[in-house]
Protein backbone atom coordinates (compact mmCIF):
# COMPACT_ATOMS: atom_id res chain seq x y z
CA UNK A 1 0.00 0.00 0.00
CA UNK A 2 1.47 3.50 -1.24
CA UNK A 3 1.71 6.08 1.85
CA UNK A 4 -0.97 8.04 0.29
CA UNK A 5 -3.40 5.22 0.65
CA UNK A 6 -2.21 4.28 3.41
CA UNK A 7 -3.71 7.71 4.97
CA UNK A 8 -6.75 7.52 3.36
CA UNK A 9 -7.26 4.31 4.79
CA UNK A 10 -6.77 5.52 8.28
CA UNK A 11 -8.92 8.23 7.61
CA UNK A 12 -11.77 6.27 6.26
CA UNK A 13 -11.12 4.00 9.65
CA UNK A 14 -11.44 6.64 11.86
CA UNK A 15 -14.69 8.32 10.00
CA UNK A 16 -15.98 4.44 10.69
CA UNK A 17 -15.18 4.54 14.48
CA UNK A 18 -16.17 7.96 15.46
CA UNK A 19 -19.77 7.08 13.99
CA UNK A 20 -19.90 3.96 15.77
CA UNK A 21 -18.66 5.42 19.08
CA UNK A 22 -21.22 8.21 19.10
CA UNK A 23 -23.87 6.31 17.96
CA UNK A 24 -23.05 3.96 20.51
CA UNK A 25 -22.62 6.91 23.29
CA UNK A 26 -26.44 8.30 22.19
CA UNK A 27 -27.55 4.80 22.49
CA UNK A 28 -26.01 3.98 26.01
CA UNK A 29 -28.16 6.99 27.39
CA UNK A 30 -31.20 4.78 27.39
CA UNK A 31 -29.72 2.31 29.59
CA UNK A 32 -32.09 2.14 32.66
CA UNK A 33 -34.76 4.52 31.08
CA UNK A 34 -36.30 2.16 28.13
CA UNK A 35 -39.99 2.06 27.26
CA UNK A 36 -39.96 -1.66 28.01
CA UNK A 37 -37.42 -3.77 30.74
CA UNK A 38 -36.55 -5.68 27.33
CA UNK A 39 -35.54 -2.84 25.51
CA UNK A 40 -33.38 -2.09 28.50
CA UNK A 41 -31.55 -5.20 27.93
CA UNK A 42 -31.75 -5.41 24.04
CA UNK A 43 -30.86 -1.66 23.33
CA UNK A 44 -28.11 -1.38 25.79
CA UNK A 45 -26.64 -4.78 23.62
CA UNK A 46 -26.59 -2.39 20.33
CA UNK A 47 -25.11 0.03 22.34
CA UNK A 48 -22.28 -2.49 23.35
CA UNK A 49 -21.63 -3.56 20.08
CA UNK A 50 -21.64 -0.11 18.28
CA UNK A 51 -18.98 0.54 20.55
CA UNK A 52 -17.51 -2.16 20.01
CA UNK A 53 -17.26 -1.80 16.60
CA UNK A 54 -15.82 1.39 17.17
CA UNK A 55 -13.02 -0.24 18.98
CA UNK A 56 -12.42 -2.58 15.79
CA UNK A 57 -11.95 0.26 13.32
CA UNK A 58 -9.87 2.39 15.89
CA UNK A 59 -7.60 -0.85 16.23
CA UNK A 60 -7.20 -1.65 12.77
CA UNK A 61 -6.12 2.26 12.26
CA UNK A 62 -3.70 1.57 14.81
CA UNK A 63 -2.32 -1.51 13.45
CA UNK A 64 -1.74 0.42 9.85
CA UNK A 65 0.18 3.03 11.90
CA UNK A 66 2.19 0.62 14.27
CA UNK A 67 0.37 1.93 17.33
CA UNK A 68 0.07 -0.17 20.43
CA UNK A 69 -3.87 -0.48 20.23
CA UNK A 70 -5.76 -0.29 23.00
CA UNK A 71 -3.45 2.91 24.14
CA UNK A 72 -4.59 3.97 20.33
CA UNK A 73 -7.73 4.02 20.87
CA UNK A 74 -8.43 5.26 24.01
CA UNK A 75 -6.38 8.09 23.30
CA UNK A 76 -8.80 8.75 20.35
CA UNK A 77 -12.19 8.71 22.18
CA UNK A 78 -10.78 10.71 25.07
CA UNK A 79 -8.04 13.09 23.95
CA UNK A 80 -9.22 14.41 20.71
CA UNK A 81 -11.57 17.60 21.03
CA UNK A 82 -14.63 18.16 18.91
CA UNK A 83 -12.51 19.60 16.19
CA UNK A 84 -10.96 16.49 15.70
CA UNK A 85 -13.53 14.13 15.50
CA UNK A 86 -15.10 12.87 12.13
CA UNK A 87 -18.26 11.40 12.93
CA UNK A 88 -21.21 12.74 10.69
CA UNK A 89 -23.58 15.26 13.13
CA UNK A 90 -26.51 12.54 12.46
CA UNK A 91 -24.99 10.67 15.66
CA UNK A 92 -24.33 13.49 17.82
CA UNK A 93 -27.84 14.35 17.79
CA UNK A 94 -29.63 14.19 21.39
CA UNK A 95 -31.35 11.10 21.44
CA UNK A 96 -34.84 12.26 21.16
CA UNK A 97 -37.70 10.09 21.81
CA UNK A 98 -38.18 6.70 21.65
CA UNK A 99 -38.98 7.10 17.89
CA UNK A 100 -35.82 9.15 16.65
CA UNK A 101 -33.75 6.75 17.90
CA UNK A 102 -35.03 3.99 16.24
CA UNK A 103 -34.76 5.51 13.70
CA UNK A 104 -31.69 6.87 13.27
CA UNK A 105 -30.66 3.56 14.36
CA UNK A 106 -32.37 1.44 11.18
CA UNK A 107 -30.89 4.62 9.15
CA UNK A 108 -27.70 3.45 10.24
CA UNK A 109 -28.21 0.24 10.37
CA UNK A 110 -28.89 -0.75 6.72
CA UNK A 111 -26.29 1.63 6.14
CA UNK A 112 -23.59 -0.12 7.87
CA UNK A 113 -24.95 -3.17 7.07
CA UNK A 114 -25.02 -2.59 3.18
CA UNK A 115 -21.18 -0.89 2.97
CA UNK A 116 -20.31 -3.99 5.77
CA UNK A 117 -21.60 -6.43 3.04
CA UNK A 118 -19.00 -4.72 0.61
CA UNK A 119 -16.22 -4.24 3.10
CA UNK A 120 -16.35 -7.82 3.22
CA UNK A 121 -14.62 -8.31 -0.27
CA UNK A 122 -12.21 -5.46 0.39
CA UNK A 123 -8.87 -6.29 -0.59
CA UNK A 124 -6.72 -5.12 2.54
CA UNK A 125 -7.72 -8.58 4.32
CA UNK A 126 -8.43 -6.81 7.76
CA UNK A 127 -10.95 -4.93 6.54
CA UNK A 128 -12.23 -8.23 5.37
CA UNK A 129 -12.32 -10.17 7.73
CA UNK A 130 -13.19 -7.61 10.66
CA UNK A 131 -16.29 -6.36 8.78
CA UNK A 132 -17.19 -10.48 7.81
CA UNK A 133 -17.40 -11.06 11.98
CA UNK A 134 -18.89 -7.34 12.67
CA UNK A 135 -21.99 -8.50 10.02
CA UNK A 136 -23.44 -11.38 12.09
CA UNK A 137 -24.09 -8.88 14.69
CA UNK A 138 -25.76 -5.97 12.53
CA UNK A 139 -27.66 -8.71 10.82
CA UNK A 140 -29.49 -9.00 14.13
CA UNK A 141 -29.30 -4.55 15.11
CA UNK A 142 -31.42 -4.43 11.58
CA UNK A 143 -33.91 -6.92 12.48
CA UNK A 144 -34.41 -5.36 15.55
CA UNK A 145 -34.42 -1.79 14.02
CA UNK A 146 -36.85 -2.44 11.28
CA UNK A 147 -39.27 -4.30 13.50
CA UNK A 148 -39.27 -0.89 16.05
CA UNK A 149 -39.81 1.19 12.56
CA UNK A 150 -42.58 -1.11 11.86
CA UNK A 151 -44.78 -1.15 14.91
CA UNK A 152 -44.03 2.47 15.30
CA UNK A 153 -44.58 3.46 11.66
CA UNK A 154 -48.32 0.94 11.66
CA UNK A 155 -49.24 1.09 15.42
CA UNK A 156 -50.88 4.18 16.41
CA UNK A 157 -51.55 7.47 14.82
CA UNK A 158 -49.55 9.17 17.63
CA UNK A 159 -46.72 6.43 17.10
CA UNK A 160 -46.74 7.25 13.31
CA UNK A 161 -46.92 10.94 13.39
CA UNK A 162 -43.55 10.87 15.54
CA UNK A 163 -41.82 8.63 13.39
CA UNK A 164 -42.73 11.27 10.32
CA UNK A 165 -41.29 13.59 12.51
CA UNK A 166 -38.41 11.90 13.09
CA UNK A 167 -37.61 11.04 9.34
CA UNK A 168 -38.36 14.65 8.54
CA UNK A 169 -35.50 15.62 10.87
CA UNK A 170 -33.19 13.15 10.25
CA UNK A 171 -33.30 12.52 6.76
CA UNK A 172 -30.64 15.16 5.97
CA UNK A 173 -28.48 14.11 8.87
CA UNK A 174 -28.74 10.79 7.13
CA UNK A 175 -27.88 11.67 3.80
CA UNK A 176 -24.42 12.84 4.96
CA UNK A 177 -23.60 9.48 6.24
CA UNK A 178 -23.23 8.56 2.26
CA UNK A 179 -20.98 11.28 1.79
CA UNK A 180 -17.18 9.82 0.28
CA UNK A 181 -14.67 10.97 3.15
CA UNK A 182 -11.12 12.34 1.99
CA UNK A 183 -9.55 10.60 -0.57
CA UNK A 184 -12.36 7.71 -0.78
CA UNK A 185 -12.01 7.53 -5.01
CA UNK A 186 -8.10 6.87 -4.78
CA UNK A 187 -8.99 3.83 -1.96
CA UNK A 188 -12.30 2.77 -4.06
CA UNK A 189 -9.84 1.85 -6.95
CA UNK A 190 -7.39 0.04 -5.02
CA UNK A 191 -10.65 -1.72 -3.63
CA UNK A 192 -10.30 -1.16 -0.83
CA UNK A 193 -13.31 0.26 -0.19
CA UNK A 194 -17.19 0.18 -1.90
CA UNK A 195 -17.59 3.34 -4.62
CA UNK A 196 -19.79 5.77 -2.31
CA UNK A 197 -22.30 6.48 -5.34
CA UNK A 198 -22.75 3.12 -5.39
CA UNK A 199 -23.62 2.66 -1.82
CA UNK A 200 -25.72 5.52 -1.61
CA UNK A 201 -27.85 4.53 -4.68
CA UNK A 202 -28.44 1.19 -3.08
CA UNK A 203 -29.05 2.58 0.46
CA UNK A 204 -31.79 5.04 -0.62
CA UNK A 205 -33.49 2.40 -2.99
CA UNK A 206 -33.90 0.06 0.27
CA UNK A 207 -34.50 2.65 2.76
CA UNK A 208 -37.38 4.40 0.36
CA UNK A 209 -38.80 1.04 -0.08
CA UNK A 210 -38.75 -0.21 3.46
CA UNK A 211 -40.03 3.21 4.91
CA UNK A 212 -42.56 3.49 2.19
CA UNK A 213 -44.03 -0.02 3.58
CA UNK A 214 -44.23 0.89 6.76
CA UNK A 215 -46.32 3.94 5.64
CA UNK A 216 -43.17 6.52 6.15
CA UNK A 217 -42.47 9.21 3.42
CA UNK A 218 -38.83 10.35 2.87
CA UNK A 219 -39.31 14.22 2.97
CA UNK A 220 -38.68 15.75 -0.92
CA UNK A 221 -37.87 19.55 0.77
CA UNK A 222 -34.80 19.05 2.56
CA UNK A 223 -33.17 21.97 3.39
CA UNK A 224 -29.40 21.94 2.49
CA UNK A 225 -26.94 21.52 5.51
CA UNK A 226 -23.57 21.41 5.64
CA UNK A 227 -23.14 17.72 4.85
CA UNK A 228 -19.00 18.16 5.42
CA UNK A 229 -17.62 15.52 8.97
CA UNK A 230 -15.26 18.52 9.56
CA UNK A 231 -18.52 20.38 11.03
CA UNK A 232 -19.92 19.79 13.82
CA UNK A 233 -23.21 20.70 15.65
CA UNK A 234 -23.06 22.42 19.75
CA UNK A 235 -24.11 18.80 20.87
CA UNK A 236 -20.71 17.31 20.40
CA UNK A 237 -18.96 19.33 22.53
CA UNK A 238 -21.75 18.76 25.43
CA UNK A 239 -21.21 14.76 24.35
CA UNK A 240 -17.80 15.16 24.53
CA UNK A 241 -17.68 17.08 27.73
CA UNK A 242 -19.21 14.48 29.32
CA UNK A 243 -17.86 11.17 27.61
CA UNK A 244 -14.49 12.52 28.62
CA UNK A 245 -14.82 13.88 32.21
CA UNK A 246 -13.49 11.12 34.16
CA UNK A 247 -10.85 10.29 32.02
CA UNK A 248 -9.21 13.87 32.05
CA UNK A 249 -9.19 14.46 35.94
CA UNK A 250 -5.82 13.14 35.89
CA UNK A 251 -4.34 12.38 32.03
CA UNK A 252 -1.39 10.52 33.78
CA UNK A 253 -3.69 8.24 36.07
CA UNK A 254 -4.78 4.38 34.68
CA UNK A 255 -8.10 3.69 35.70
CA UNK B 1 -48.23 -32.67 34.10
CA UNK B 2 -50.46 -34.78 32.52
CA UNK B 3 -52.09 -33.00 29.62
CA UNK B 4 -55.02 -30.45 30.05
CA UNK B 5 -57.51 -33.17 29.75
CA UNK B 6 -56.94 -34.22 33.12
CA UNK B 7 -59.16 -33.26 35.75
CA UNK B 8 -57.02 -31.81 39.28
CA UNK B 9 -57.66 -34.87 41.97
CA UNK B 10 -59.61 -33.05 44.56
CA UNK B 11 -57.30 -32.22 47.59
CA UNK B 12 -59.83 -33.32 50.77
CA UNK B 13 -56.92 -32.91 53.18
CA UNK B 14 -58.37 -29.86 55.48
CA UNK B 15 -56.03 -26.89 55.60
CA UNK B 16 -54.12 -28.27 58.83
CA UNK B 17 -53.45 -31.38 56.92
CA UNK B 18 -51.80 -29.66 53.94
CA UNK B 19 -49.76 -26.77 56.42
CA UNK B 20 -48.63 -30.10 57.85
CA UNK B 21 -47.47 -31.77 54.77
CA UNK B 22 -46.52 -28.25 53.91
CA UNK B 23 -44.21 -27.96 56.60
CA UNK B 24 -42.81 -31.38 56.08
CA UNK B 25 -41.82 -31.17 52.46
CA UNK B 26 -39.52 -28.13 53.83
CA UNK B 27 -38.42 -29.88 56.42
CA UNK B 28 -37.03 -32.81 53.78
CA UNK B 29 -35.32 -30.01 51.71
CA UNK B 30 -37.92 -30.46 49.59
CA UNK B 31 -38.87 -27.03 46.83
CA UNK B 32 -42.00 -26.00 46.16
CA UNK B 33 -43.34 -25.60 42.79
CA UNK B 34 -45.88 -23.42 41.22
CA UNK B 35 -48.74 -25.45 41.51
CA UNK B 36 -48.16 -26.88 44.68
CA UNK B 37 -50.27 -26.12 47.45
CA UNK B 38 -48.99 -23.06 49.61
CA UNK B 39 -50.34 -21.39 52.34
CA UNK B 40 -51.49 -17.82 51.77
CA UNK B 41 -48.77 -16.30 53.98
CA UNK B 42 -46.32 -18.11 52.19
CA UNK B 43 -47.35 -17.00 48.22
CA UNK B 44 -48.03 -13.48 50.10
CA UNK B 45 -44.01 -13.15 51.64
CA UNK B 46 -42.74 -14.04 48.78
CA UNK B 47 -44.52 -12.01 46.16
CA UNK B 48 -43.85 -9.75 48.48
CA UNK B 49 -39.69 -10.06 48.35
CA UNK B 50 -39.11 -11.49 45.23
CA UNK B 51 -41.09 -8.33 43.60
CA UNK B 52 -39.23 -6.10 45.89
CA UNK B 53 -35.98 -7.85 45.01
CA UNK B 54 -36.81 -7.07 41.31
CA UNK B 55 -37.79 -3.44 41.78
CA UNK B 56 -34.25 -3.30 43.29
CA UNK B 57 -32.80 -4.55 40.26
CA UNK B 58 -34.31 -2.08 38.13
CA UNK B 59 -34.04 1.07 40.34
CA UNK B 60 -30.18 -0.26 40.74
CA UNK B 61 -29.61 0.39 36.85
CA UNK B 62 -30.06 4.48 37.77
CA UNK B 63 -26.88 5.39 39.82
CA UNK B 64 -24.77 2.86 37.92
CA UNK B 65 -26.63 3.66 34.71
CA UNK B 66 -25.59 7.24 34.88
CA UNK B 67 -21.53 6.81 34.90
CA UNK B 68 -22.20 4.66 31.46
CA UNK B 69 -21.41 7.58 29.42
CA UNK B 70 -18.49 9.22 31.60
CA UNK B 71 -16.42 5.62 31.84
CA UNK B 72 -13.06 6.67 32.10
CA UNK B 73 -11.79 4.13 28.99
CA UNK B 74 -13.20 1.82 26.68
CA UNK B 75 -12.93 -1.14 28.97
CA UNK B 76 -14.48 -0.19 31.36
CA UNK B 77 -17.57 1.31 29.41
CA UNK B 78 -17.80 -1.80 27.83
CA UNK B 79 -18.02 -3.76 31.23
CA UNK B 80 -20.07 -1.42 32.61
CA UNK B 81 -22.79 -1.50 29.84
CA UNK B 82 -22.79 -5.15 30.04
CA UNK B 83 -23.28 -4.89 34.29
CA UNK B 84 -26.14 -2.51 34.09
CA UNK B 85 -27.77 -4.80 31.62
CA UNK B 86 -27.44 -7.94 33.42
CA UNK B 87 -28.92 -5.84 36.25
CA UNK B 88 -32.29 -5.46 33.93
CA UNK B 89 -32.17 -8.69 32.75
CA UNK B 90 -31.95 -9.46 36.66
CA UNK B 91 -34.99 -7.77 37.21
CA UNK B 92 -36.87 -9.55 34.80
CA UNK B 93 -35.98 -13.36 35.72
CA UNK B 94 -37.36 -12.04 39.20
CA UNK B 95 -40.77 -10.30 37.76
CA UNK B 96 -41.00 -13.19 35.97
CA UNK B 97 -40.58 -15.94 39.38
CA UNK B 98 -42.89 -13.43 40.74
CA UNK B 99 -45.45 -14.15 38.18
CA UNK B 100 -45.46 -17.95 38.71
CA UNK B 101 -47.60 -17.10 42.11
CA UNK B 102 -49.79 -15.11 40.22
CA UNK B 103 -48.61 -11.57 40.29
CA UNK B 104 -48.65 -9.52 37.02
CA UNK B 105 -46.01 -7.30 35.89
CA UNK B 106 -48.34 -4.28 35.56
CA UNK B 107 -49.59 -4.40 39.47
CA UNK B 108 -45.92 -4.84 40.52
CA UNK B 109 -44.92 -1.64 38.28
CA UNK B 110 -48.00 0.24 39.93
CA UNK B 111 -47.07 -0.58 42.98
CA UNK B 112 -43.72 0.26 42.13
CA UNK B 113 -44.56 3.96 41.06
CA UNK B 114 -46.67 4.35 43.45
CA UNK B 115 -44.42 4.38 46.00
CA UNK B 116 -46.19 0.92 47.39
CA UNK B 117 -43.78 -1.63 46.94
CA UNK B 118 -40.09 -1.05 48.53
CA UNK B 119 -37.13 -1.81 46.65
CA UNK B 120 -33.46 -1.87 48.17
CA UNK B 121 -32.57 1.17 49.73
CA UNK B 122 -29.41 1.24 48.98
CA UNK B 123 -30.13 2.88 45.46
CA UNK B 124 -31.54 6.30 46.96
CA UNK B 125 -27.67 6.91 47.86
CA UNK B 126 -26.28 9.58 45.19
CA UNK B 127 -23.46 7.99 42.69
CA UNK B 128 -20.88 11.52 42.98
CA UNK B 129 -17.66 9.94 41.25
CA UNK B 130 -16.25 7.14 38.92
CA UNK B 131 -15.11 5.36 42.35
CA UNK B 132 -18.85 5.28 43.18
CA UNK B 133 -18.62 2.05 40.47
CA UNK B 134 -16.26 0.57 41.94
CA UNK B 135 -17.99 0.62 45.53
CA UNK B 136 -20.91 0.05 44.30
CA UNK B 137 -19.77 -3.15 42.56
CA UNK B 138 -17.67 -4.51 45.64
CA UNK B 139 -19.53 -3.35 48.04
CA UNK B 140 -23.68 -3.79 47.03
CA UNK B 141 -22.90 -6.28 44.81
CA UNK B 142 -21.36 -8.14 47.17
CA UNK B 143 -23.10 -7.80 49.51
CA UNK B 144 -26.37 -9.07 47.53
CA UNK B 145 -24.43 -11.99 46.34
CA UNK B 146 -24.59 -13.40 50.65
CA UNK B 147 -28.05 -12.70 50.48
CA UNK B 148 -28.29 -14.14 46.82
CA UNK B 149 -26.02 -17.38 47.91
CA UNK B 150 -28.38 -18.00 50.21
CA UNK B 151 -31.74 -17.61 48.55
CA UNK B 152 -30.62 -19.71 46.12
CA UNK B 153 -31.03 -22.43 48.59
CA UNK B 154 -34.50 -20.98 49.24
CA UNK B 155 -37.58 -23.26 49.13
CA UNK B 156 -39.54 -21.94 46.55
CA UNK B 157 -38.19 -23.62 43.10
CA UNK B 158 -38.59 -21.04 40.82
CA UNK B 159 -36.95 -18.04 43.26
CA UNK B 160 -34.29 -20.75 43.84
CA UNK B 161 -33.43 -20.85 40.50
CA UNK B 162 -33.17 -17.35 39.36
CA UNK B 163 -31.10 -17.01 41.99
CA UNK B 164 -28.61 -19.34 40.84
CA UNK B 165 -28.46 -17.73 37.43
CA UNK B 166 -28.19 -14.36 39.20
CA UNK B 167 -25.42 -15.05 41.43
CA UNK B 168 -23.17 -16.49 38.46
CA UNK B 169 -23.37 -12.87 37.07
CA UNK B 170 -23.10 -10.97 40.64
CA UNK B 171 -19.84 -12.62 40.91
CA UNK B 172 -18.62 -10.64 37.69
CA UNK B 173 -20.23 -7.73 39.43
CA UNK B 174 -18.12 -8.12 42.00
CA UNK B 175 -14.81 -8.65 40.84
CA UNK B 176 -15.13 -5.87 38.20
CA UNK B 177 -16.10 -3.40 41.13
CA UNK B 178 -13.06 -4.74 43.18
CA UNK B 179 -11.05 -4.63 39.81
CA UNK B 180 -11.73 -0.66 40.17
CA UNK B 181 -11.32 -0.39 43.63
CA UNK B 182 -7.93 -1.59 43.72
CA UNK B 183 -7.10 0.34 40.54
CA UNK B 184 -7.79 3.67 42.06
CA UNK B 185 -6.91 2.69 46.15
CA UNK B 186 -3.63 2.25 44.05
CA UNK B 187 -3.39 4.58 42.07
CA UNK B 188 -2.46 8.54 41.80
CA UNK B 189 -3.11 10.42 45.01
CA UNK B 190 -6.23 12.13 43.39
CA UNK B 191 -7.58 8.67 42.81
CA UNK B 192 -6.71 7.47 46.39
CA UNK B 193 -8.50 10.15 47.28
CA UNK B 194 -11.24 9.66 45.80
CA UNK B 195 -12.18 5.59 46.32
CA UNK B 196 -11.54 7.04 50.19
CA UNK B 197 -14.03 9.36 49.53
CA UNK B 198 -16.39 6.82 48.02
CA UNK B 199 -16.23 3.66 50.84
CA UNK B 200 -16.70 7.02 53.15
CA UNK B 201 -20.25 7.47 51.65
CA UNK B 202 -21.24 3.79 50.52
CA UNK B 203 -19.93 1.12 53.60
CA UNK B 204 -22.46 2.51 56.34
CA UNK B 205 -25.53 2.09 53.59
CA UNK B 206 -24.12 -1.15 52.55
CA UNK B 207 -24.46 -2.66 55.99
CA UNK B 208 -27.59 -1.51 56.42
CA UNK B 209 -28.59 -2.99 52.99
CA UNK B 210 -28.96 -6.05 55.12
CA UNK B 211 -32.32 -4.98 57.01
CA UNK B 212 -32.94 -4.25 60.64
CA UNK B 213 -31.43 -6.37 63.52
CA UNK B 214 -33.45 -9.58 63.46
CA UNK B 215 -35.08 -8.87 66.76
CA UNK B 216 -36.66 -5.77 65.22
CA UNK B 217 -37.37 -7.63 61.92
CA UNK B 218 -41.03 -8.34 61.49
CA UNK B 219 -40.91 -11.13 59.06
CA UNK B 220 -37.68 -13.07 59.77
CA UNK B 221 -39.20 -15.77 61.94
CA UNK B 222 -41.59 -16.91 59.33
CA UNK B 223 -39.26 -16.57 56.79
CA UNK B 224 -37.25 -18.98 58.17
CA UNK B 225 -39.56 -21.21 59.07
CA UNK B 226 -40.64 -21.60 55.92
CA UNK B 227 -37.26 -22.24 54.47
CA UNK B 228 -37.04 -18.74 52.24
CA UNK B 229 -34.32 -17.50 54.23
CA UNK B 230 -31.93 -19.45 56.10
CA UNK B 231 -29.72 -16.82 57.63
CA UNK B 232 -30.82 -14.27 59.84
CA UNK B 233 -29.76 -10.74 58.88
CA UNK B 234 -27.46 -10.00 61.55
CA UNK B 235 -25.59 -13.38 60.73
CA UNK B 236 -25.36 -11.82 56.86
CA UNK B 237 -23.83 -8.98 58.12
CA UNK B 238 -21.68 -9.98 60.13
CA UNK B 239 -20.24 -12.63 57.19
CA UNK B 240 -19.79 -9.39 55.05
CA UNK B 241 -17.66 -7.42 57.37
CA UNK B 242 -15.58 -10.61 58.52
CA UNK B 243 -15.06 -11.06 54.38
CA UNK B 244 -14.80 -7.40 53.33
CA UNK B 245 -13.34 -5.06 55.99
CA UNK B 246 -9.94 -7.12 55.58
CA UNK B 247 -9.85 -6.61 52.09
CA UNK B 248 -10.55 -2.80 52.13
CA UNK B 249 -7.57 -2.12 54.69
CA UNK B 250 -5.02 -4.33 52.96
CA UNK B 251 -5.58 -1.54 50.64
CA UNK B 252 -4.89 1.24 52.49
CA UNK B 253 -8.40 2.50 52.52
CA UNK B 254 -9.65 3.22 56.17
CA UNK B 255 -13.25 1.84 57.00
CA UNK B 256 -15.50 4.73 58.63
CA UNK B 257 -16.25 2.92 61.71
CA UNK B 258 -13.85 4.10 65.03
CA UNK B 259 -15.34 0.69 66.62
CA UNK B 260 -14.14 -1.32 64.10
CA UNK B 261 -11.65 -4.23 65.28
CA UNK B 262 -10.82 -8.19 64.95
CA UNK B 263 -11.77 -9.71 67.67
CA UNK B 264 -9.61 -12.55 68.58
CA UNK B 265 -11.83 -14.67 71.41
CA UNK B 266 -15.40 -14.60 69.23
CA UNK B 267 -13.16 -15.00 65.48
CA UNK B 268 -15.11 -12.18 64.13
CA UNK B 269 -14.60 -8.55 63.40
CA UNK B 270 -16.58 -6.37 65.63
CA UNK B 271 -17.94 -3.29 63.91
CA UNK B 272 -19.74 -0.22 65.77
CA UNK B 273 -24.13 0.50 66.11
CA UNK B 274 -25.85 1.27 62.71
CA UNK B 275 -27.59 4.67 62.20
CA UNK B 276 -31.04 3.22 62.38
CA UNK B 277 -32.78 6.17 62.38
CA UNK B 278 -30.73 7.43 59.38
CA UNK B 279 -32.03 3.55 57.71
CA UNK B 280 -35.78 3.99 58.74
CA UNK B 281 -35.87 7.58 57.20
CA UNK B 282 -34.30 6.47 53.64
CA UNK B 283 -36.85 3.28 54.03
CA UNK B 284 -40.14 5.18 54.58
CA UNK B 285 -38.95 7.48 51.49
CA UNK B 286 -36.83 10.44 53.03
CA UNK B 287 -33.15 9.22 51.90
CA UNK B 288 -30.95 11.69 49.37
CA UNK B 289 -32.30 10.46 46.21
CA UNK B 290 -35.85 8.53 46.48
CA UNK B 291 -37.45 11.36 45.05
CA UNK B 292 -34.98 11.08 42.22
CA UNK B 293 -35.06 7.61 41.63
CA UNK B 294 -38.73 7.58 41.82
CA UNK B 295 -39.07 10.54 38.98
CA UNK B 296 -36.63 9.16 36.72
CA UNK B 297 -38.84 5.66 36.77
CA UNK B 298 -42.06 7.54 36.43
CA UNK B 299 -40.23 9.26 33.62
CA UNK B 300 -39.42 6.22 31.57
CA UNK B 301 -43.11 4.85 32.47
CA UNK B 302 -44.84 7.78 30.84
CA UNK B 303 -42.30 8.72 28.42
CA UNK B 304 -42.80 4.81 27.02
CA UNK B 305 -46.40 5.04 27.23
CA UNK B 306 -46.75 5.89 23.60
CA UNK B 307 -44.14 3.14 22.47
CA UNK B 308 -46.82 0.25 24.48
CA UNK B 309 -49.85 1.38 23.06
CA UNK B 310 -48.09 0.97 19.42
CA UNK B 311 -46.99 -2.15 20.21
CA UNK B 312 -50.48 -3.14 21.55
CA UNK B 313 -51.82 -1.67 18.71
CA UNK B 314 -49.61 -3.26 16.20
CA UNK B 315 -50.14 -6.65 17.36
CA UNK B 316 -53.61 -6.17 17.56
CA UNK B 317 -53.98 -4.95 14.03
CA UNK B 318 -51.43 -7.12 12.50
CA UNK B 319 -50.74 -10.45 14.57
CA UNK B 320 -54.06 -11.33 15.71
FE1 LIG C 1 -21.99 -1.17 14.10
FE1 LIG D 1 -28.38 -7.90 39.97
FE1 LIG E 1 -25.05 -6.82 40.14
Amino acid sequence: MNPESKQALIDYLITMADDELILGHRNSEWCGHAPILEEDIAFANIALDEIGHAIVWYELAADLQGEEREAYANHMVYFRDVRDYRNTQLVELPKGDWAFTMLRQYLFDQFEMMRLEKLAQSSYAPFAEAATKIRTEEIYHLRHTQAWARRLGLGTEESHRRMQAALNDLWPYALALCEPSNRAELLTQGGYIPDSRALKTAWLEQVTAYLGEVGLAIPTDSSNLPLSRTHHTEHLGQLLSDLQQVARLDPMAKW
Amino acid sequence: MYGATVEPIEDIRTDAEKLAGFEARIARGEKIEPGDWMPDEYRRQLIRMISQHAHSEVVGMLPEGAFITRAPNLRRKLILIAKVQDEAGHGQYLYHAAETLGATREEMLDALLSGKAKYSSIFNYPTLSWADMGAIGWLVDGAAILNQTMLARCSYGPYARAMVRICAEENFHRRQGQDIVITLALGTPEQKAMMQDSINRWWWPTLMMFGPHDTDSSNSAVLIRWGIKTKTNDELRQAFVDQTAPELMALGLTIPDPDLHYDAATEHWHFGEINWDEFWNVVKGNGPCNAERMTARRQAHEDGLWVREAMAAYTEKYQS
